[in-house]
């Protein structure tokens, strides 16, 4: 029996020794909200250009803001890369991000960046309108989120009310119009009662198939869509609001570095290089996403170019008032 | 010793719950609880359970009786059927629904899925404590006038009843914990609103606050399955061995009428998810499937929740022995303590031991003992539950001859009383590790750098809406948890009790 039950405790010790390494070795962790299949190959390119291991954490980038705030300086990280800007200005407000440095920033525009230089857009996004252009051909007039209020759209508008941009878009909603404009609005979009998707692929689908006429989704969903299917087979047809109207919001991705790295000249380098010509390029060619820095083109996208629709300036880092949003979506019913 | 030890561990995310709710200072916590949302909130919440609780325990026992008492058609067949939704992630079964049925999404939707996915915990011991109870019982019952539907009420379902209870309560935990059908079916449950919590306002405490609330429901639950346990003894007294209970032939047209039922409740739980997934797999036929790749993210997922599996096991003989067979405040206490983690949502659970794991096991913390900690805050009360049932069934008196045989109270446990419930302790263990390989929300904040396991990857690539490229692994973990579930639905038809020692 003895013999057993040591055998017993040596096999439990060498789980335990394999399932144990020593925590991260690479040069640079990197957490990221945005998911492996849009930045997996980016990441990849900026190993080979600097040289170094990268060891990256995906995650949803507000599961990975709280897991930051909990970890505190105790964190492995050294880079949090995020699907929006709500994340990044939560992490900054609570000191966890370092000020970037001033040069690397100067290639954005102030829009994308925080006042503070804590962090700084990567790409950007802006909201669209799909239609089936055999039932709503009209929608190419349409000049603001008010020409969807229409009675012949009963059931007929698809959004997504569970996803951050729409979410964001209703923020947006909020600030340009007041609580009491984005209340009505809202009151006024349930009371046609728009169908629900999951998500803004959801959204796109119904409508490329001709189940509802209009959708809210963002623009890159429809680009990567012609790409993953031809642009012939695609019936589906994006249109840009105004671009004051706050259904042209232009949100964004972004980066910043924790304040707890100790790897803060190759973080720095990882920040240059997403901003570089080439990692630009990559977001315009690969994901569909705007560039924020100045003089690049998709050359795969057919993008209609961002100063054309960057109208609905309001600071990014007001987006993180979602909690109002939510209040109010839930009021309406909208969730 | 070691169950105080599982109980400590299982109190972890408390302590965290209380650090983080009182962030703020009480007044906080308890302005935020006297919100008219929060009493709302804890209202749509127990009516899901409830409702949910209600469905299963019908469906279960209702499935029970069918596939161990009537003469049936590929009976074995069903018994297998009726188990396996086990192995159908909520989020999987969730997502085929809605997809299938948009208008579904509410309270209808959420608790269809629900209660199509959770059935079994009721269902498997409700069918095993049916194929076991001697019908001398019964036939007295019968033989003293009562028809057999009172026979049914007043003696069979006397009979199972810890059983059912046992099960009712891992189904309302779940329902209570379950993240992945409210939010895609968007039904303001508690955790979703946890989730959104931290997602809306990157603030932890009111999360705190409500997941607190959520302890305090679950303790009331468990309180409550307690009582309804009662202190009947399930072992058998009386000489002359057991018989099995004989199946009852049914009129034709009741037959078929059952059969009907049998099938429509696969077609619910079983038929919808599979037909969706084989159409996102046929739609994702000329993809490049990464073989290397899922066969890693499975092996990991093998890994992961094995261990998970033997830690809650380990942990939980020292207690469910004790709960078996002593029923002092002591011992209840540490038992209540195991449910603590149960009906928390993955995340919290998660965010406790990062503040743990952070400042005092730094060497473990982003390394896989992290994640099978959670594991086993989280699934401990299952593998108890099953280590208590199955040690209730040997007779304490097999316990006692062996020590007036002169064996030590350690050598009795070892070559008496976990041998008796081996099967019963194995089947826990089954439980747990498919309940382990469809984790997800702890297993994504916790599990080391750059491994994966199968739903890590599933998550992944349904949120950039790859779902063709993802029904590869919701195919490969539907199949590894399909095969713990053939195991536990085979083994829950082979206990059986102790015979009592003849004088």
């Amino acid at each position: 029996m003895r013999t057993r039950s040591s055998a017993l405790v040596v096999a439990a010790l060498t789980v335990v020794a394999t399932l144990t390494g020593c925590g991260s070795d690479a040069d640079l962790v990197i957490y990221s909200g945005r998911s492996e299949e849009l930045v997996g190959p980016l990441i990849e390119d900026m190993e080979e250009q600097l040289d170094v291991t990268i060891d990256v954490r995906y995650g949803d980038s507000a599961e990975l803001a709280a897991q930051l705030l909990e970890e505190g300086d105790a964190t492995e990280a050294d880079l949090f890369f995020s699907q929006d800007a709500g994340a990044l200005s939560a992490l900054a407000q609570e000191g966890r991000l370092s000020t970037l440095d001033e040069q690397v920033l100067a290639v954005v525009d102030d829009h994308y960046q925080d006042p503070e230089g804590r962090w700084v857009a990567t790409s950007a996004r802006a909201r669209v309108v799909t239609y089936d252009p055999a039932q709503a051909p009209e929608a190419t007039d349409f000049d603001s989120v008010d020409d969807l209020l229409d009675e012949s759209y009963r059931g007929e508008i698809g959004f997504a009310p569970t996803n951050a941009s729409f979410q964001s878009f209703v923020t947006a909603l909020r600030i340009t119009r007041g609580e009491d404009g984005a209340r009505q609005w809202l009151e006024d979009f349930s009371a046609l009662e728009p169908a629900a998707y999951d998500n803004n692929v959801a959204v796109l689908e119904a409508v490329d198939e001709g189940e509802i006429s209009l959708g809210l989704i963002n623009h890159y969903y429809w680009y990567q869509l012609q790409e993953e299917l031809g642009a012939e087979a695609v019936n589906a047809k994006i249109h840009y609001l105004d671009s004051d109207d706050a259904g042209a919001l232009v949100n964004v991705a972004g980066v910043g570095v924790l304040t707890s790295s100790e790897a803060t000249g190759l973080a720095a380098d990882a920040v240059e290089f997403l901003l570089s010509e080439e990692g630009q390029q990559y977001f315009a060619d690969e994901t569909a996403e705007y560039p924020v820095r100045a003089g690049i083109e998709s050359t795969t996208y057919d993008l209609v170019p961002l100063d054309q629709v960057d109208g609905a300036q309001i600071d990014l880092n007001d987006l993180a008032s979602l909690d109002e949003t939510l209040e109010l979506l839930d009021e309406v019913g909208l969730t | 010793m070691p169950a105080v030890a599982a109980a400590l561990l299982a109190l972890l995310p408390l302590g965290y719950l209380v650090v983080r709710a009182g962030d703020k200072g009480a007044g906080f916590a308890f302005d935020y609880l006297r919100r008219d949302s929060t009493s709302e909130l804890v209202l749509r919440s127990l009516g899901l359970t409830v409702t949910v609780t209600v469905a299963c325990v019908v469906l279960g026992v209702g499935l029970a009786v069918v596939t161990t008492r009537i003469v049936l058609p590929g009976r074995a067949l069903w018994m297998t059927l009726a188990a396996l939704p086990l192995a159908i992630p909520s989020y999987v079964s969730a997502y085929a629904w809605i997809s299938a049925l948009p208008s579904l999404a509410g309270f209808g939707g959420a608790a269809l899925v629900l209660t199509a996915c959770t059935y079994p915990y009721v269902y498997l011991p409700a069918a095993a404590a049916l194929s076991r109870t001697d019908p001398a019982l019964e036939e007295v019952a019968r033989s003293l006038g009562r028809t057999p539907w009172q026979t049914f009420r007043t003696v069979t379902l006397r009979q199972i009843r810890p059983a059912v209870a046992s099960g009712a309560l891992l189904v309302a935990l779940y329902v209570l914990s379950d993240f992945g059908a409210v939010s895609l079916m968007r039904f303001d449950a508690f955790t979703q609103v946890i989730y959104t919590s931290y997602r809306a306002s990157f603030d932890r405490t009111p999360a705190a606050v409500l997941s607190l609330v959520l302890v305090v429901i679950t303790i009331a639950i468990t309180l409550g399955e307690v009582r309804s346990r009662g202190r009947a003894q399930q072992w058998r007294a009386g000489a002359g061995a057991a018989r099995r209970p004989v199946p009852q032939a049914l009129s034709r047209g009741r037959t078929l009428a059952t059969l009907g039922g049998c099938v429509a409740v696969a077609l619910v739980s079983l038929g919808v998810p599979l037909a969706s997934l084989g159409y996102w797999i046929v739609r994702g036929a000329s993809l490049d499937l990464d073989w290397s790749r899922l066969a890693g993210a499975g092996a990991t997922t093998m890994v992961a929740s094995g261990a998970g599996a033997l830690g809650c096991v380990v942990l939980a003989v020292p207690v469910g022995v004790l709960a078996a067979r002593y029923r002092s405040t002591g011992v209840r206490m540490i038992e209540q303590a195991t449910f603590a983690g149960h009906a928390l949502p993955g995340i919290v659970v998660a965010l406790a031991l990062i503040f743990f794991g952070t400042r005092y096991a730094r060497p473990f913390y982003l390394e896989m003992p992290m994640v099978i900690a959670a594991y086993v805050v989280l699934f401990l009360p299952a593998a108890v539950g099953a280590v208590r049932a199955s040690v209730a069934l040997s007779s304490p008196r097999v316990e006692e001859v062996a020590r007036s045989l002169g064996r030590s109270p350690y050598g009795v446990l070892r070559t008496v009383t976990l041998p008796l419930a081996a099967p019963g302790v194995a089947a826990g263990a089954a439980l747990v590790m498919l309940t382990c390989m469809k984790e997800l929300p702890a297993t994504l904040l916790l599990h080391p750098t750059g491994s994966e396991t199968l739903a890590i990857r599933l998550w992944s690539l349904t949120r950039v809406g790859s779902y063709a490229d993802a029904a590869p692994y919701a195919a490969a973990l539907v199949l590894l948890a399909a095969l713990p579930t053939f195991w536990l639905s085979h083994a829950s038809r082979q206990r059986h009790h102790t015979e009592e020692l003849s004088p």
